[in-house]
């Protein structure tokens, strides 16, 4: 499990406020305004964000500064949305990706 | 229309904007990211003499002046194409184009990755991402992590995670492939961390006092090797020990550690088991300068500096009319250097703009960049300063060739012209 560290010995206290609510994958979770979606579904404990487009296996974030896109998320209807460095807002829908239909490898496992 | 636009409100493009506008330039600094501060936000650690760098507060001073000085700075915009036409940069975001007559460029760096069997499992992360998530959004990145890696940046990271109150379980190499050989085997980490000395009687000591004032690069070299790791704040530094596998279906549940050789290859039968919710991958740093390649600025590979450097000078002009870099992308250092370095890009940017009476501060602000390189606290590469000389030398070539071409450029062009 993951947790916030509300109170740091260098870094002090933590503001948590205002909180905010919203969406991923129909599910509610609260978080800090403002701070990434990424941060605030670890700080519930979530860390798979989408599943791999041909594979299907879960992603999570690598990066956390922007480069790399393994966070990418759809966020209110906005594809491709980098999880690590969008701020989370009041009543936000976020969604990850799921695998994708491959046919014509699926053909060619069959047929090949 | 501003007259800069700076790409990079880390350090040195948050420095650069604040010193453009103090010589009363107008300017326009984008960021891809949520806050102002780049790398410099995440960073803490205690400097000689006890005070600490807090990367937090050190941004709060700059975006206090840059706020006094009314600089815009947009947010949330991610900068994805450059063009120059008519003497014009025009910056292509994701939410609208931008143009200037001059551009700087401080994009800073990014992290290597090393791909590990297990490597895609969510709660593998770069140590970045670890040092982000826990300084700067102050969530756990998990309760008990591996680092693999070991280097001036993941050691600092590491302590960072302990003073938060996360269990750091082990710091161990990556294990060895074709790309990373030199950051897996133990003999060449040792070499990359001895280099650093020439004069102190012991070169660990060297090492410890100049690089990191911290007690692991001094134990590292009194006990050389052995296989249970040494211990720095209690975490177990293991340069005989890589790790072969992440372990885990959902996500990370654990990593397969075995025993290699000097020269990095695994000892059959070492293999070990230990038990995680998160690791960090630690694989080095390099000069983030993909969008600077779009210019048609030349580079230059210079492993001092991490990688592929833009070709620049001291007063951080490019060879390419109204193009400036700063900070990360000219080579890997610490915040201070960029810092300086950005102060020194606006001072060139504002004199090339007919500003009067700039000529001697420009000159001791490129002094003060040297300055504060030999004073640096963290160093990532221990011959820093040969590579800036030989970046300088590279520009120096650049200058005599224009000067041999230019006499006889009417000439090329009536050849081109009759070869049409
Ligand atoms: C993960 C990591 C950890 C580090 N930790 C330390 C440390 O502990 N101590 C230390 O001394 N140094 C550390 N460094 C080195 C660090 O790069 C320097 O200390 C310093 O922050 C460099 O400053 P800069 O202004 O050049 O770049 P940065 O601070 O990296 O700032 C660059 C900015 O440019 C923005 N940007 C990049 N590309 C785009 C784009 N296309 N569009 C819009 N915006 C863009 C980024 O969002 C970022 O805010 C670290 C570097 C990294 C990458
Ligand atoms: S985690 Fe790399 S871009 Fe978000």
């Amino acid at each position: 499990m993951t947790e916030r560290i509300l109170d740091h010995s260098v870094l002090g206290k933590l503001d948590t406020s205002p909180k905010v609510s919203f969406l991923f994958n129909g599910k509610e979770y609260e978080g800090i305004e403002n701070e990434p979606i990424a941060a605030a579904l670890l700080a519930n404990g979530v860390r798979t964000l989408r599943r791999h487009e041909e594979s299907g296996s879960p992603r999570g974030i690598y990066c956390n500064i922007g480069h790399c896109f393994e966070c990418r998320v759809t966020v209110d209807g906005v594809q491709g949305m980098r999880a690590c460095l969008t701020p989370v807002k009041d009543g936000m829908v976020v969604t990850g990706g799921g695998q994708l239909d491959a046919p014509v490898r699926d053909w060619r496992k069959n047929n090949g | 229309m501003a007259d800069l636009i700076i790409i990079g409100s880390g350090p040195a493009g948050l420095s650069a904007g604040i010193t453009a506008a103090e010589c009363g330039l107008s300017v326009l600094i984008l960021d891809e990211y949520l806050k102002p501060g780049g790398r410099l936000l995440g960073q803490l650690y205690e400097e000689p003499g006890g005070k600490w760098w807090n990367g937090i507060e050190e941004t709060r001073k700059l975006e206090k002046r840059a706020a006094a000085l009314d600089l815009d700075i947009r947010l949330g915009t991610a900068v994805s194409n450059i063009e120059k036409e008519d003497g014009l940069w025009h910056v292509y975001t994701d939410r609208e184009t931008f143009t200037a007559p001059s551009l700087l460029l401080a994009t800073g760096a990014a992290e290597s990755p090393v791909a590990i069997p297990g490597w895609t499992l969510p709660g593998v992360m770069s140590v970045g991402a670890a040092q982000v998530m826990t300084n700067v959004h102050r969530v756990k990145p998990g309760s008990r992590g591996v680092i693999i890696g070991v280097s001036v940046l993941s050691s600092a990271i590491a302590m960072e995670l302990n003073i938060a109150g996360i269990d750091v379980a082990a710091i161990a190499l990556p294990k060895m492939n074709e790309v990373n050989k030199d950051g897996a085997n133990p003999a060449g980490v040792m070499d990359s961390l001895l280099h650093v000395s020439h004069m102190a009687p012991s070169k660990f000591v060297q090492f410890g006092s100049k690089l990191m004032q911290n007690d692991f690069m001094k134990k590292l070299g009194i006990t050389f090797y052995p296989k249970g790791g040494v211990k720095m704040w209690g975490i177990p530094v293991m340069l005989r020990k890589a790790v072969i596998e992440i372990c885990g279906t959902e996500q990370v549940e654990g990593v397969i550690l075995a025993t290699v050789t000097t020269n990095g290859q695994v000892v059959p039968g070492s293999e070990q088991r230990i038990d995680a919710d998160f690791v960090c991958i630690a694989g080095g740093l390099y000069p983030l300068a993909e969008l600077i390649g779009l210019t048609g600025c030349p580079f230059h590979h210079i492993d001092e500096l991490g990688g592929y450097v833009p070709l620049h000078n001291e007063q951080m002009e490019t060879p390419v009319d109204g193009l400036y870099v700063a900070g990360n992308i000219t080579g890997i250092e610490g915040a201070k250097v960029a810092m300086s370095q950005g102060v020194a890009a606006a001072l060139s940017i504002a004199r090339n703009f007919g500003r009067q009476g700039l000529d001697d501060i420009l000159r001791e602000a490129v002094e003060y960049v040297g300055e504060t390189r030999r004073k640096a606290h963290i160093q990532f590469h221990p011959e820093v300063a040969e590579g800036r000389r030989k970046m300088q030398q590279y520009w120096e070539e650049y200058e005599a060739a224009q000067e041999r071409i230019a006499p006889e450029e009417p000439v090329v062009e009536k050849e081109v012209l009759q070869g049409v």
